[in-house]
């Protein structure tokens, strides 16, 4: 396990819903949990929507003081810096979508490299209309290295349809995420699996990963 | 793997009106309907089409007069604000005769208000905004599935009655992803032998205009407008009715509150209320017939709304004040909880009117 696991994709891949419950999970084993949300370019959907869950969790949420209050100000507080250095953390940081949300990470990628203890982790969902093939996911991929600074270590394949998604909708986007693991050369990190579907995934496939809190809108 | 997509409802917009033959789009960012014009910029260019982030909301409006003259399928998104800025260009457009589309993905007004969903520009959109007699045929989505398939049905209804169609949904609608199927996407093909293509010396000039300084010909060319008005109205209204049958109570609403108002609707129906809805697609032409039927065996009507009352007075116009129509509403981005439509449904069960 790496001290610092940093989630990237695609706009609305489900990087925020997978970092939450990443948080809560390493939380279980380890003693200071921080998340931090990097996300500069999107005001709705953030980690700060899940405050109730990570404090009674005892999980660290540091965003911008604005994440949630509907000032739409892509600025990052001094405070991101802190379980970066202090190595004593265990850190979830929640990147924005596209290259776009990238950049952020730029600033860190060199103390985050010289550290060296992290996993780089490219979400993916094959039912997103812009990363339907494991090619648009690559490119989508390399577009997000390129902003930041810092390469892929693994994929986490977070295919889904919402709500109704079935076993199957996830078992069938394996080909693709092979096709990804080996264009981009990397391991396949995990695959998420919402709640109801967690018995039956858990025998189909080995790096299930549970994800137990979902936010809904209407 | 299923045929279908999990899309945000701006993205759904943006890829029916691609699937829909629109190559043009100029747009001007504002939460939030941003992923709109973000779409198109990545899709626009692998297509052969034109992706423009014009220098204000006014360059792209008048872009999307330049295009629509040219016979061509173009459109423009913005957020309320913006569609104010936009309203001059639309009068000219309605002034011009020429289809256009358009999506209004509200927020919370008037002013700059705030970014969270509004439906308060209903006025704006079904009665004008910018000046002169016109209309626009206006379409309310209440799914993302719809913001799909109302996208190629306004791109065909603004070609067929040379007008504008405006998609107005609201923040949430834009924000909220669900699985959308595209697979069946059918679109009409409609000549357009008035646009600017060139003469090619073989036929007289095509004239693109809004100006006319004589009164008589400007009156005949209002008059001859609203005759194909009366053909929309005539035509093209759509609805959705839901458990009217036996309904004693009319729930009427639209977008997002439509389908907060369904849950509430749900559970009166376990209280053994006898409530239904009517929910508007198109708010121009708004459904008046299937609204005055209702009243004839409906006693109270309730109006859900995002706004401070404002289709409220359409239903009342349509029933002709026949029976009372209560308004059910929240505003400045905030949405009526099922909740509070319920306790709605619950009052007017009791008697209460008001």
């Amino acid at each position: 396990m790496k001290r610092i696991a940093i989630f990237c994709g695609h706009y609305g891949s489900g990087k925020t819903n997978i970092a939450v419950n990443y948080a809560l999970a390493r939380k279980q084993a380890a003693e200071k949990v921080a998340i931090l949300d990097l996300d500069i370019v999107n005001p709705y959907f953030r980690t700060k929507d899940s405050q109730t869950e990570l404090d009674a969790a005892g999980v660290e949420l540091i965003c911008s003081d604005y994440a949630g209050s509907n000032l739409d100000i892509p600025a990052l507080p001094a405070a991101m810096q802190r379980p970066i250095a202090d190595r004593t953390y265990t850190c979830v940081i929640d990147v924005g979508g596209d290259d776009q949300g990238a950049v952020a990470l730029g600033r860190f990628a060199d103390q985050i490299k010289e550290e060296g203890d992290y996993a780089m982790l490219f979400v993916v969902n094959f039912y997103r209309p812009l990363t339907r093939t494991a090619q648009e996911a690559f490119e989508v991929l390399r577009e997000i290295e390129n902003a930041c600074g810092i390469r892929f270590t693994g994929i986490v394949n977070n295919s889904n349809l919402g709500p109704e998604t079935t076993a199957e909708d996830v078992l069938c986007t394996g080909v693709k995420t092979e096709k990804l693991c080996e264009l981009s050369n990397l391991p396949l990190e995990m695959t998420t699996v919402a709640a109801p579907l967690l018995g039956e995934m858990q025998k189909k496939l080995r790096q299930v990963f549970p994800l137990s809190l979902q936010k809904q809108i209407i | 793997m299923s045929e279908k997509v999990l899309m945000k409802g701006n993205e759904a917009i943006a890829e029916a009106a691609i699937l829909a033959g629109c190559r043009h789009y100029f747009g001007y960012p504002i939460t939030p309907q941003t992923e709109i014009a973000a779409y198109m910029a990545k899709k626009m260019p692998k297509i052969g089409g034109c992706f423009l982030q014009a220098e204000s909301e006014i360059a792209a409006i008048n872009m999307v007069y330049g295009v629509a003259g040219a016979g061509k399928r173009v459109m423009t998104s913005s957020s309320s604000p913006g569609i104010s800025l936009k309203s001059e260009g639309l009068s000219y457009l309605a002034g011009s005769d020429l289809p256009a589309f358009v999506v209004n993905v509200q927020r919370g007004g008037p002013g700059l208000g705030g970014i969270q969903p509004s439906q308060s520009d209903y006025f704006q959109a079904t009665k004008g905004g910018g000046h002169g007699d016109y209309k626009m045929i206006v379409l309310a989505p209440a799914s993302v599935q719809e913001m799909a398939s109302l996208t190629v049905k306004g791109f065909d209804l603004a070609d067929k009655y040379r007008m504008t169609a405006m998609i107005l949904a609201d923040g949430t609608m834009g924000q909220m992803m669900e699985p959308v199927s595209l697979s069946e996407v059918e679109t009409e093909t409609y000549d357009k032998p008035w646009a600017v293509t060139g003469t090619k010396m073989q036929r007289p000039h095509n004239i693109v205009n809004s100006l006319s300084l004589v009164p008589e010909e400007l009156e005949q060319l209002n008059f001859a407008r609203y005759e194909r008005y009366k053909q929309v109205e005539a035509n093209e209204v759509m609805y959705e009715e839901y458990l009217m049958d036996d309904a004693e109570i009319c729930v009427v609403a639209f977008g997002i509150s439509a389908r907060v108002s369904k849950n509430a609707i749900n559970e009166a129906r376990k209280a053994g209320i006898k409530v239904g809805m009517i929910r508007p697609i198109t708010l121009w032409p708004f459904p008046k017939d299937a609204l005055f039927a209702a009243a004839q065996k409906v006693h109270t009507f309730i109006s859900v709304e995002m706004n401070m009352g404002q289709m409220i007075e359409d239903i009342e116009l349509a029933i002709r004040c026949t029976k009372p129509v209560v308004l059910c509403n929240r505003v400045g981005g905030m949405i009526p909880s099922p909740q509070e439509v319920l306790a709605a449904i619950q009052n007017a069960d009791k008697g209460g009117n008001a």
